[in-house]
């Protein structure tokens, strides 16, 4: 077998690889998209990796941190260290547009910006209109805060009457 | 990650040991057991969309308390990991409030349960995000942000039950006469707590106090139910003096460490 030593590191590349990297929950999001690279850093031909979790028991942060460890071995670097990081804590701003989009041509509302839940007290609010992803009607409603995932609220329009997820504004 | 390393060490500098440690303890502890109580739910929820509310705030509690379980474990410094601390600790070394080990009943119970913790707790992270310990307050930040969400889901679902049929009114009712009893350990510092809010390192539970009653007593308002008279608070469970429900609810968690030590995955 032959084998060939790989180009040495550079972080634009390393940036160019994680695109490839998807979310495993959400698989149309690359984790660039989703805004969990937090950062790259190389010294030599070690790479660190820096991922902040979108939610703190999301269960695909290991499965993230693998698929970040398998992507890269296969580029041919071997010297990794993938750091999980809490702060600055991670917020939908960081979500790319072009990733708002694939999310949305997938079939789960985008974050909207600026409506996050931060007024507790604001009881049995709801986050300004969320757009069905499907028929594109702004009549929907919330049925509830908690969906499929840690990071999605379960929604229902009105108009087309289809249940969808909105990805939660977390700010 | 690497630990941080706190500074303020002199409380207990003659033993070598963080005085945050068995702090940092208690609040893993207590949010683990209430992920484990609220996880029992899984499967069981009274509607599909509640069943996941009650999943996902387990999970985000589970979250919370690895974070904490990590940051004990490096200020403890012995060598055990966040695992030893959660699967090969008894019941006496373990430092939650007893609140959280209480059993689910029924959902109203529950949800009582929920809105006692979930008030204190965001409260608490409010005051430990703008702490001096940035580890603490790294992972107040993140669990703040996940805490304000429990929050207003256990508020309204006090005022759905409180508000609605007779049935949910007389349900609500007895969960909060059985329940009330154990928030005021909550607040209540042990000599530990005192100690670090001598030094500042944990939020005076005497300013939070306000905050936590003045929503209390909103909610409770919207819920039309006049507001319980402030029981004798049931102490013990952050001292190691638990409820018998602790030791079944551990015997579950811990099993499969218990049988088959450093068993992995």
């Amino acid at each position: 077998m032959v084998t060939t030593s790989p180009p040495a590191p550079t972080e634009a590349h390393i940036w160019q690889v994680l695109e490839e990297v998807s979310d495993p929950e959400v698989p149309v999001l690359s984790i660039i998209d989703l805004g969990i690279v937090r950062a790259v850093a190389v010294a030599g031909e070690h790479i660190t990796v820096t991922i902040t979790p979108t939610y703190s028991g999301c269960p695909a942060m290991s499965a993230i941190a693998t698929d970040i460890r398998l992507r890269l071995l296969a580029e041919g670097y071997n010297q990794l260290t993938i750091k999980n990081q809490l702060t600055p804590a991670w917020t939908t701003d960081w979500m790319s547009l072009a990733g708002r989009q694939k999310l949305e041509a997938y079939g789960i509302a985008p974050p909207i910006d600026g409506t996050a839940t931060g007024h507790v007290l604001n009881l049995f609010g709801q986050d300004t209109a969320v757009r069905c992803p499907l028929c594109k009607s702004e009549h929907t409603h919330l049925v509830s805060q908690f969906g499929s995932t840690a990071c999605k609220a379960l929604y229902q329009c009105d108009d087309c009457r289809e249940p969808f997820d909105y990805f939660k504004c977390h700010a | 990650m690497s630990a941080t390393q706190p500074e303020q060490s002199t409380a207990t500098a003659a033993q070598g040991a963080s005085p945050l440690f068995p702090f940092v303890l208690q609040l893993a502890d207590t949010s683990l057991i209430l992920a484990h109580r609220l996880s029992e739910w899984c499967g069981h929820g009274p509607v599909l969309e509640q069943d996941l509310a009650l999943a996902n705030i387990s999970l985000d509690l589970l979250g919370e308390a690895r974070s904490y379980y990590q940051y004990a474990a490096e200020l403890e410094g012995k060598g055990r990991t966040e695992d030893d601390l959660a699967y090969l600790r008894s019941a006496v070394e373990y430092r939650n409030p007893l609140l959280v080990e209480q059993p689910n009943g029924d959902f109203a119970h529950t949800i009582v349960r929920q809105f006692l913790f979930d008030n204190f707790h965001y409260q608490l992270l409010k005051g430990l995000k703008d702490g001096p310990d940035a580890r603490l307050a790294s992972i107040a930040e993140k669990s703040l942000k996940e805490a304000a969400y429990h929050l207003k889901w256990s508020s309204e679902w006090i005022i759905r039950l409180g508000d609605g049929t007779d049935e949910s009114r007389k349900r609500l009712d007895k969960a909060i006469a059985t329940l009330w009893r154990f928030a005021g350990e909550l607040t209540t510092p042990t000599a530990t707590e005192s100690q670090l809010q001598e030094l500042g390192l944990v939020p005076d539970y005497v300013a939070l106090w306000p905050a936590i009653q003045a929503h209390t007593a909103h909610v409770l308002a919207e819920a039309t139910v006049p507001e319980p008279p402030a029981p004798v608070a049931q102490l013990g469970g952050k001292t190691g003096r638990h409820s018998e429900h602790l030791g079944y609810l551990l015997a579950e968690l811990q099993y499969l460490q218990r049988t088959y030590p450093g068993l992995t995955w």
